[in-house]
């Protein structure tokens, strides 16, 4: 029954098809399957190149790569060091926090646990971030660990950090102006960051600079304390080693946190001391003075008439201290008496002052290993009454950095001093050019001794009578100088400073303090001048500095003292007295 | 208890058990161990992520593997002509899903594909895909058998509107997969190659206009070319986790980039296989697959019934493609495609829809009383020389 259809012809045509199709079916099927176990292969091939051939476990060539390139990415930035090796500045490794906005699974949540994290940022600036295109945005840098570890309990994936170094300053605002500053990239922005950029940045050795924190907190304590008492807008100092040029305080007030900055502050940002450039006043007598016994031959007992002021063109030169009488060249000093300035500089004449003061390096922008330096402002035309203001530092402005070098090589040995904030060393000086320049004699051996004895007749009988500390012979110059504004001189606004040395027989040390614009107070009887604002300054600076330096303090008897053989040269109060009674009895 | 599994045992399980292909058997339950393995290491961290318990996913895809395993059983133990019958069923049933999901189907992620059944979301579209290929067989053999009837043309029609409801929701995987089945089946059938190669250029050009029609498929083949163009950040995490894993692997759950990654679960899992396993176990889950594949195409080499190599041969196609396309995407071989991984993905409609095919095709490859007697036959031949005797 079911075989007979099969013996039919249609019966037997469908059983032959039937099996035709059935072998071009197996036929394709071993097709299919071919196709299929090639695919399968091929997965298998990729799974493993990837695993194992490119595989982390077993193919190291990748990650150290990746390490390497951080590596060089965040090269540390070499530490500056003050001459003790106290840090000034180093790099400390810190985590920084960036969003992949397209992994963030969870924009407002994470926001939201952001926000609470740091205060510092609003929530709805970070969801803005979180939110918008790209791949990378910053939101938070220099995240302290604690700070990181919260992030990580957030744990959204798309959350990330960079590993960065960070620019730390133990010493915060202390010698701010000179070690500068970096961005937040590690580029040096100003101080020796910026100039020795390079050298810090291949982070091969520390940097040394000359200063001594001890000496810059000294110096620095000093000169915030007298432009608080006096009220003044701000101050300067330095502290030199005059046998070198090694600078060892440099404070410019007020002065910033490099960890915080405030560019747009600029009394805070601006260095008075190096690029500042100010009239500095009767200070500039000290290069008058100096000239007039190196060149014009002058003798202590040379006599100049202070009597009436100075007619120059339609300048009058007036004393601030004035005796009104014939002063002597160690009374004009030690009073300070423009006048007798005046006429010195009229006897060395304007061609051998300019030139003495060009090799002081007085009429150009000094070398220092920051760029932040002043060129100094002269008159566009030296005429001879410019002379005649410039022997008493007016008419010429200089950077107050500029005037302690010229100043310390006329006292020192008589040569030529440079001021350097960077501690010897040879591949950093050839790299800066300093290489081993001739020796620059400005005045001669004499000439330096006279001066100091000068310098020191003022602190024991003139203006300069607040500096004076017992046992270390301090020696100096006032200098109080009205500000020009607007091409008038202000008489209530003053650059009062003391430039001082010790000790006075070999002076191995500078000592600057300038307060800018001080008001007199009550300790002061209202003075503003530099003998109650600066001088005493510098005494307490000397005071607090000299036994850390090891100078001995000598306690000799006044007519032991340096200043002792120009007594003769300078009238006694009753001597002035008696002399006066006798022009009134002659009258 | 001897009697069980005595060759004489005539019982319906007895009879099963010396008929079916023990080979493909053992390798199906090999992956469903593997699912279980995988799904509880990877599917932790996607809990939590989504603000479920972490054993969530773990739970459900057990308790959908229980009645996944008895379906298997209970089809492999249909004849084909139940086959047929239970797939016709569920074809009709299938369609008409598809058409009310697009009216009422939950969104989920930008497509309409889902319809909620006792908890869970039932996906119509991974129905579709075995009770067609049965379906298509069947109407395709009939026609060789038959002549004068239209299967083919049948078949035809029936795929142009499961491709077009499909194209709909949109789905394109499953539209992808579907074209597979066809094609194999119609090649397989003896279709002049021309025919086939007119379908490989339409199905061309249908990935290329859905490059242009659907923006997503467009950026995603973007990505694939060039990785730079955009976001590629989950075939980036998952080619990172074959290259973390190695050869041993990191052991099961000691992986990382499955906290990354949003599909770990389901449409990157043999990323997390990869990573947790390594390359070596890895290649044996491959070749289980490709031993599925073989063993069963070789099966029904010795078939003489049209339907069954046809069927057969358009499931395994499904199996085959959905495994490879998967695997491919998580090795960037293919432009990323989410596709679940057969048997081991978490996905209740998936591991019903691959355990019905795995049933049907075990039911299939039972060895059949041959129906000429020329090639012979193994059991009705032996009975009928005993008989004989």
């Amino acid at each position: 029954m079911n075989r007979l259809p099969s013996f039919k012809r249609k019966s037997f045509r469908i059983q032959g098809a039937r099996n035709e199709a059935l072998d071009v079916a197996r036929g394709r099927v071993v097709l299919v399957s071919a196709c299929f176990a090639l695919a399968y292969i091929l997965v298998v091939a990729r799974v493993f190149d990837l695993s194992v051939i490119r595989g982390r476990l077993y193919n190291t060539g990748e990650p150290t790569e990746i390490v390497e390139m951080t590596a060089q990415e965040q090269a540390y930035r070499g530490d500056i060091l003050d001459r003790n090796g106290v840090i000034l500045a180093t790099s400390l490794e810190t985590a920084s926090l960036y969003a992949d906005p397209k992994l963030i699974i969870e924009p407002t949540e994470t926001a939201k646990a952001l926000a609470r994290i740091f205060p510092d940022l609003a929530y709805g600036d970070i969801l803005k971030s979180l939110q918008k295109g790209g791949r990378f945005v910053w939101l938070k840098r220099n995240l302290t660990p604690a700070e990181q570890y919260d992030v990580l309990q957030i744990g959204d994936p798309g959350l990330g950090f960079k590993t960065g170094r960070r620019r730390i300053y133990p010493n915060g605002d202390l010698a701010a102006h000179f070690v500068g500053y970096t961005d937040v990239d590690g580029r040096g922005l100003a101080g020796v960051e910026r100039s020795f950029n390079t050298y810090l940045a291949a982070g091969e050795q520390p940097l040394v600079m000359t200063l001594d924190v001890r000496m810059q907190h000294i110096l620095r304590r000093e000169i915030v304390k007298a432009v608080e008492n006096f009220t003044a807008k701000g101050g300067a100092g330095v502290i030199m080693d005059v046998t070198n040029g090694e600078v060892l305080a440099a404070v410019s007030y007020p002065d910033f946190d490099p960890h915080n900055l405030d560019v747009k502050n600029d009394a805070a940002m601006f260095n008075r001391l190096s690029l500042g450039t100010y009239e500095m006043g009767s200070t500039f007598k000290i290069f008058s003075t100096a000239a007039v016994l190196e060149l014009a031959g002058a003798e202590m007992s040379d006599k100049y008439d202070a009597r009436e002021p100075l007619q120059a063109g339609r300048f009058k030169i007036n004393d601030y201290h004035a005796e009104k009488r014939v002063l002597t060249l160690p009374e004009v000093f030690m009073y300070s008496s423009n006048i007798g300035s005046a006429l010195m500089g009229q006897k060395v004449g304007t061609e051998a002052l300019k030139a003495f003061y060009k090799d002081l390096g007085l009429m150009d922008k000094i070398k220092l290993e920051i760029d932040e330096v002043g060129r100094p402002i002269l008159p566009a035309v030296w005429r001879d009454v410019n002379t005649l203001t410039a022997s008493y530092g007016h008419g010429i402005a200089v950077t107050p950095l500029q005037m302690v070098a010229a100043a310390a090589s006329v006292v020192g040995d008589g040569t030529l001093v440079k001021p350097t904030l960077i501690k010897n060393n040879d591949e950093l000086l050839t790299q800066k050019g300093h290489t081993d320049e001739p020796v620059i004699r400005i005045v001669s051996p004499q000439t330096a001794h006279r001066m100091r004895q000068l310098m020191r007749l003022v602190v024991t009988d003139g203006t300069g009578g607040n500096a004076d500390v017992k046992g270390y012979r301090v020696g100096g110059k006032t200098g109080t100088a009205e500000k020009n504004i607007n091409g008038r001189y202000d008489r209530k606004k003053l650059i009062s400073s003391f430039l001082g040395f010790f000790p006075m027989e070999a002076p191995r040390y500078a000592v600057f303090v300038m307060v800018d614009e001080p008001k007199g107070n009550k300790k002061s009887y209202g003075y503003a001048t530099a003998g109650w604002v600066a001088a005493p300054a510098v005494g307490k600076v000397v005071e607090s500095m000299a036994p850390m330096v090891g100078i001995e303090p000598v306690m000799a008897a006044p007519e032991e003292d340096l200043s002792a053989s120009l007594k003769r040269y300078v009238k006694t109060e009753e001597e002035i007295k008696a002399e006066k009674a006798v022009q009134n009895a002659s009258y | 208890m001897s009697k069980l599994f005595s060759r004489t045992d005539q019982s319906v399980f007895g009879h099963w058990w010396w008929t079916v292909d023990r080979g493909l058997l053992a390798a199906y339950v090999a992956l469903v161990a593997f699912g279980v393995v995988l799904v509880t290491a990877a599917s932790p961290p996607v809990a939590e992520r989504i603000g479920l318990n972490e054993f969530h996913f773990i739970k459900r895809h057990l308790v959908v593997l229980v009645p996944s395993v008895i379906l298997t059983f209970g089809i492999s133990l249909l004849s084909p002509r139940n086959v047929w019958r239970f797939s016709s069923l569920m074809l009709i049933g299938s369609i008409l899903a598809l058409v009310y999901v697009l009216f009422v189907g939950t969104e989920i992620k930008g497509a309409q594909r889902w319809i909620p059944v006792l908890g869970f979301s039932l996906q119509p579209s991974e129905f579709v895909k075995p009770a067609f290929a049965v379906s298509a067989a069947w109407l395709i053999a009939r026609q060789k058998e038959t002549s004068g009837f239209a299967g083919g043309r049948i078949a035809a029609g029936l795929f142009g509107l499961i491709v077009l409801l499909l194209l709909l929701q949109p789905d394109l995987g499953m539209t992808v997969v579907t074209s597979c089945i066809y094609g194999a089946i119609i090649f397989m059938a003896g279709f002049p190659l021309w025919i086939v190669g007119i379908m490989v250029v339409a199905g061309a050009v249908g990935l290329v206009g859905s490059y242009f029609i659907f923006h997503h498929v467009q950026s995603r083949i973007d990505r694939f070319l060039d990785p730079s163009s955009g976001d590629s950040y989950q075939v980036q995490k998952s080619l990172e986790a074959f290259q973390n894993g190695g050869l041993f692997g990191t052991g099961p759950g000691q992986g990382t980039v499955k906290l990354s990654l949003p599909d770990a679960h389901a449409d990157f899992i043999f990323a997390v296989a990869g990573e947790e396993l390594g390359f070596l176990v890895t290649a044996t889950l491959v070749s289980i697959f490709a031993f599925i594949l073989l063993r069963g195409f070789n099966r029904i080499m010795d078939s003489n019934q049209m339907f069954i190599v046809l069927a057969t041969g358009g499931l395994l196609t499904m199996l085959g493609t959905q495994a490879l396309v998967h695997m491919g995407s998580s090795v960037s071989l293919l432009p990323a495609k989410g596709m679940t991984l057969p048997f081991i993905s978490y996905g209740g409609s998936s591991l019903l829809s691959v355990s019905i095919t795995m049933g049907m095709i075990l039911a299939l490859t039972r060895r059949q009383a041959k129906q000429t007697i020329a090639k012979g036959s193994t059991i009705r031949k032996k009975r009928l020389k005993a008989e004989s005797v």
